[in-house]
């Protein structure tokens, strides 16, 4: 099934003002809202064949050119048998920093989603365990956000220095 | 006195005081990196794994919105730095898709060549460590013994054994010798007989069977729920290659096959990685004979290319060019957009999701690490196995802790 037929299909599902598509180079972007995202990849992965969640990742639009929203969010689908790609785009502005999680559809969801979090702070909803996974546990901010500075704010030179006594 | 069977049953427990918890890794030399596991054991059984990660986190991506589109593959390098070549590769074949750079036959040649050399460094490793893992010494050693030789290979082209940063936007940072060719061709001819001699030393030998056969067997469906790609997907039967699928680099040109297996288990991901090997071999042996002559990067009128030292020396043009690619103002002129990007890496699909901003550095680079994805396979494919599985099971899955964290 060609990308044409895939978004044809998606737009009669969502409803035609609810899904906006981008492509650059080959790479086709459907832009759903935000209340439509788990129907839209529900349907990607039932009715579509995207049986591949590649990845999800997030982009902070703070800096951007031109941009409108603070963030989006992006999930990159494949379809293992035609080898057609989609990449599911949301925008979200603060405070409604969270998005349903697509934990239930793909198991590999999991650690890609809690990355997620990790590094902007977006909430997956219905997520099993949303913990931060590369950060420490008492880190407060978010790394990759474009206000967080590249040096940091002073965590790594305030860490609590455990002496051989008190370990 | 003779054990009774009954004794010898696994004993179904319900009782959580039964359990206890083994804290494995970070620091354990099986995990070869700095990975955690946190097992909940019943007896020797795995009844629960949480892996812990982030030990080695140093905010790569982070990295790759201050660094340009070349400087970054000093870091990326150091992503998988089992085939730190492959890393470099790959986020350039997403800069130049995004740049809409078609490159010269000799470079799409030579990257092949490294990329594939690359492929059987990291399997080598995997396979090698594996095997050491559960106790075979000797293949470990006729393994490094070959990945030695890459390393010459790779220092022959680019001065540097172990994180070359040998491509450039456009092209590579120098043209090889044919010192260099000779030196390829010398692996080509030798490397069969180490390949023949780990088959030999593992494919049959009773112990390694019987503790990698039927063991974190990963079923298709589960392999693509899980987001498996690469030889841990393809063992489970997913039939999907990215250098078949979609072509790159110079691909199309060669005779090669996709190595598949039905079972799934770390037997099959052992087997499928020595295939794999054997056919990447067969691709650099086409590459390096059929090497096509003429520039290695592209034109320098396209304004894209950091000049050589003899046109940046020699010619106005040159210099000036030059000049243009290290001005932090200059540089590349960038779409304002987004892309992402992949290709075969040896672990799997290894993908630069890059939005560009206009300028010559990257609004978000991200990676999508194949490390990563499979760690978190981990969990589903212990249960139920034993402690002493654990290391055979994470050997199979080949976790980079580097490309893990980033």
């Amino acid at each position: 099934m060609s990308h044409e037929a895939t978004l044809t299909r998606l737009r009669d599902h969502l409803g035609a003002d609810a899904l906006r598509t981008e492509e650059f180079k080959g790479n086709v972007r459907a832009v759903v809202p935000r209340g439509k995202l788990y129907s839209a990849l529900e349907f990607l992965k039932q009715q579509g064949g995207f049986d591949l969640l590649i990845d999800v990742t997030a982009v902070d639009y703070l800096h951007y050119p031109k941009a409108q929203d603070r963030f989006g969010v992006i999930h990159a689908l494949l379809n293992s048998n035609t080898g057609e790609r989609l990449y599911v785009k949301v925008y979200l502005n603060e405070p409604e920093l969270s998005v349903p999680s697509a934990f239930p559809l793909w198991k590999g969801a999991d650690w890609l989603e809690r990355e997620v979090y990790d590094m902007f702070g977006i909430l997956f909803e219905g997520h099993p365990n949303m913990r931060r996974i590369l950060m420490p546990e008492e880190f407060t901010a978010f790394p990759l956000r474009k206000d967080y500075p590249m040096k940091g704010r002073g965590e790594r030179h305030n860490f609590p220095v455990i002496t051989r006594a008190e370990s | 006195m003779p054990l009774e069977a009954a004794t010898l049953e696994p004993r179904e427990s319900t009782d959580q005081a039964y359990l206890w918890t083994l804290n494995f890794g970070p620091q354990h030399p099986a995990t070869h990196t700095t990975l955690r596991l946190i097992l909940t054991l019943d007896g020797e059984n795995v009844v629960k794994a949480i892996p812990e990660i982030g030990f080695l986190h140093s905010g790569f991506e982070k990295l790759g919105e201050e660094l340009d589109y070349n400087q970054y593959i000093t870091i990326t390098d150091r992503m998988n730095y089992i085939s730190p070549v492959m890393n470099e590769i790959g986020w350039h074949h997403v800069v130049e898709k995004m740049l809409g750079i078609e490159l010269t036959p000799r470079c799409k040649y030579l990257r092949t060549i490294l990329a594939e050399l690359a492929r059987i460094q990291d399997h080598l490793l995997c396979v090698g460590a594996a095997a050491l893992d559960l106790g075979a010494f000797t293949a470990f050693l006729y393994g490094f013994y070959q990945r030695e030789k890459i390393y010459d290979i790779v220092e022959r082209a680019s001065g540097q054994r172990f994180h070359p940063s040998y491509t450039r936007v456009g092209g590579l940072a120098h043209d090889v010798d044919d010192q260099w060719i000779a030196l390829v061709r010398d692996f080509v001819k030798n490397f069969p007989k180490a390949h023949a001699d780990i088959t030999r030393l593992l494919n049959r030998n009773r112990i390694f069977i019987d503790r990698t056969k039927d063991i974190g067997i990963l079923s298709k469906e589960m392999a693509l729920s899980l987001s498996c790609t690469g030889p841990i997907a393809r063992a489970s039967g997913v039939v999907r290659d990215l250098r078949k699928d979609e072509p790159y680099l110079a691909y199309p040109d060669f005779d090669f096959k996709v190595v598949c297996s039905r079972d799934g288990d770390c037997y099959a991901r052992y087997l499928v990685r020595m295939e794999e090997m054997y056919e990447s071999l067969k691709i650099v042996q086409q590459a390096i004979e059929n090497l096509p002559g003429g520039p290695v990067n592209i034109d320098l009128e396209t304004k894209q290319v950091t000049p050589d030292k003899l046109a940046t020396y020699r010619s106005i043009e040159g210099l000036i060019q030059h000049f243009e690619m290290f001005m932090w103002n200059r540089r590349w002129e960038t779409p304002t957009n987004e892309l992402y990007s992949a290709i075969e890496a040896p672990n799997g699909e290894l993908g630069f999701y890059i939005v560009a901003d206009g300028s010559g550095v990257a609004y978000r680079a991200r990676t999508r690490p194949p490390s990563l994805i499979h760690f978190a396979v981990f969990p589903y494919l212990i249960a139920g196995h034993t402690l002493s599985d654990v290391v055979a099971v994470l050997g199979s899955l080949n976790i980079i802790a580097a490309e893990l964290d980033r």
